[in-house]
């Protein structure tokens, strides 16, 4: 155990040249997930002619929407994993051998892999922070210290929620053909419920109760929410014992499906 | 070229054949279909609320439904015509097998375009079609037939543009090889096209109105079918797919002369 962890280290080294080997890739991925950026287009268009009410009561005008959107933005950069990709590629290619011969688990590489990618997704995001500083949205950031350590852990539950769901989709690659597929259902379903193309406060009441008890809105739209200073601080904490519910639900479905799917790998191709 | 035609016959029945062996793909094809035409649905309802919302100026609901219909049908043209065969490009470049494209005795652009279709995909046509239909209900009239054979006109248009701006990108492939996520970046921009490009202002707009045209593959035909586009802007609209399909042939020809191939 002991000498696995004196590997990460390195791992975590190694994965940073990567990343910085292949920051073309990085950049794309980044233009990629412009979204969040057409709808604050959208919804300050929407917003210019009325203010956008809200069901609980609440109005959305152009500034709530630039600092909901810049918001989501920053977040899905933080949070993003794309493991599910490269397990379905490995497995197929039967490059993932590879992975199983070293004395590392092959999940602890893949987050690994993950992390060493913050430094440059930090470094994507602070331009976009501070804009968000700058712009009309400063205004509707939170105001109260204590909910931004609360983000910060949300951000973290977001994070893993995420990385252990594209861990859990990847295994499925080991008994279907593709895998791909079911994250395109995944990544529709996140679209629409995780608050990425639309603050969940506009949805219809029983939309938005469903949210509740979905998982997507613990990904994204939590730190969002938080910092759009949404919450209270004793609501914030019940959301994020949620998240990390969620977190933890997910974290042991996946090592199971990995466990289970990795007896049946036989390594084709190569 | 009645050879190409008979090479595209050729093409289009090893890639019916294909299908026709993974017939679970087609049960699989169309339920995920349903899913993304009402995921792609779902926002222009939250746009819109309960009628108290004013929604995007200019554009009723029925309207903006109209633009997400065409959106949906071009998708489904995006995804099974024109984005599995240059996916396959990419894939070629990286191992070096284009080798083997480039040495048949046929155009190899021509070759590599039509090299693979999903054929189940025929299922976003037939998403498309519900929705366009539900639209003009509630638009409350049928677009005219000046409008449709506009329309079409523009149909044409479109999936002339989104081949030429792929051929662009897949041109790249040729100078950066790592470019797996080409794919997911063009059909994340694509996405765009869903809203009327009235949402777009100052640079933006123009920049998805000439330079990457989304306004041209779904606010116009939308416009077109809804009688109120303009016939001089259908020519302009023609005349700059045209002209984006000669950059693009010229700018793969470039390209293809940079390949080097990838050693074993």
């Amino acid at each position: 155990m002991r000498r696995i962890f004196k590997a990460v280290p390195t791992m975590l080294k190694i994965g940073f040249s990567e990343a910085v080997a292949y920051r073309a890739e990085m950049i794309v991925w980044v233009f990629a997930t412009t979204m969040p950026l057409i709808m604050l287009m959208v919804w300050t268009a929407v917003a210019e002619v009325a203010p956008v009410p809200s069901v609980s009561g609440r109005t959305w005008g152009a500034g709530a929407f630039v600092a909901y959107f810049l918001s989501a933005f920053i977040v899905r950069q933080l949070i993003s994993s794309w493991a599910a990709w490269e397990i379905n590629y490995e497995v197929r290619q039967g490059t993932l051998s590879m992975r199983l011969l070293r004395p590392v688990h092959p999940v602890l590489m893949y987050l690994v892999q993950n992390l060493a990618f913050m430094p440059l997704r930090l470094l994507v995001t602070a331009p976009v922070v501070v804009i968000l500083l700058v712009s009309p949205g400063a205004a509707h950031l939170e105001k109260h210290w204590a909910t931004w350590l609360v983000f910060l852990a949300s951000l973290v539950g977001g994070w893993m929620i995420n990385f252990f769901a594209n861990i859990a989709i990847g295994a499925l690659s080991f008994t279907m053909e593709s895998s791909v597929k079911i994250m395109d259902v995944w990544l529709a379903a996140f679209f629409v419920f995780s608050g990425y193309l639309f603050p969940l406060d506009l949805f219809p009441p029983w939309l938005r109760e469903a949210t509740a008890w979905l998982p997507f809105r613990y990904q994204l739209g939590l730190p969002v929410e938080l910092m759009t200073g949404v919450h209270e601080l004793p609501a914030a904490l019940m959301l994020l014992a949620r998240q990390f519910a969620w977190a933890a639900a997910f974290m042991v479905a996946s090592l199971a499906l990995w466990r289970a799917g990795v007896k049946r790998f036989q390594a084709y191709g190569g | 070229m009645t050879r190409y035609l008979r090479l595209l016959g050729l093409q289009l029945r090893t890639s019916a054949l294909l299908a026709a062996q993974y017939r679970w793909d087609f049960l699989v094809d169309g339920v995920i279909s349903v899913f993304w035409a009402a995921t792609a649905v779902v926002p222009l309802f939250v746009v819109y609320g309960e009628a108290a919302r004013p929604g995007i100026p200019g554009w009723s609901f029925g309207e903006a439904l109209v633009v997400t219909g065409w959106f949906i049908l071009l998708q489904g043209i995006l995804d099974g015509a024109i984005n599995p065969g240059l996916q396959a490009v990419v894939e070629h470049i990286r191992k070096g097998t284009l080798d083997f494209v480039l040495l048949k005795p046929a155009d190899a652009q021509f070759l590599v375009s039509t090299a693979r279709f999903h054929v189940w995909r025929v299922f976003s046509l037939l998403n498309a079609g519900v929705i366009l239909g539900l639209a003009f209900h509630r638009v409350g009239r049928a677009p005219s037939l000046m409008g449709i054979a506009m329309a079409l006109v523009l149909l044409a248009a479109a999936t002339l543009l989104l081949y030429s701006l792929w051929i662009l990108i897949v041109s790249a492939a040729f100078f950066v090889v790592k470019v797996d996520n080409l794919t997911y970046l063009f059909s994340s921009i694509f996405d765009a096209a869903r809203w009327p490009s009235a949402v777009f202002r100052g640079a933006l707009r123009f920049v998805f109105t000439f330079v990457i045209p989304l306004a041209v593959m779904t606010t116009f035909p939308a416009e077109a079918l809804l009688g109120r586009l303009a016939p001089q802007t259908l020519v302009g609209a023609v005349l700059g797919a045209c002209a984006f399909a000669g950059l693009a042939r010229l700018v793969w020809l470039r390209s293809i002369g940079h390949y080097t191939s990838a050693g074993g």
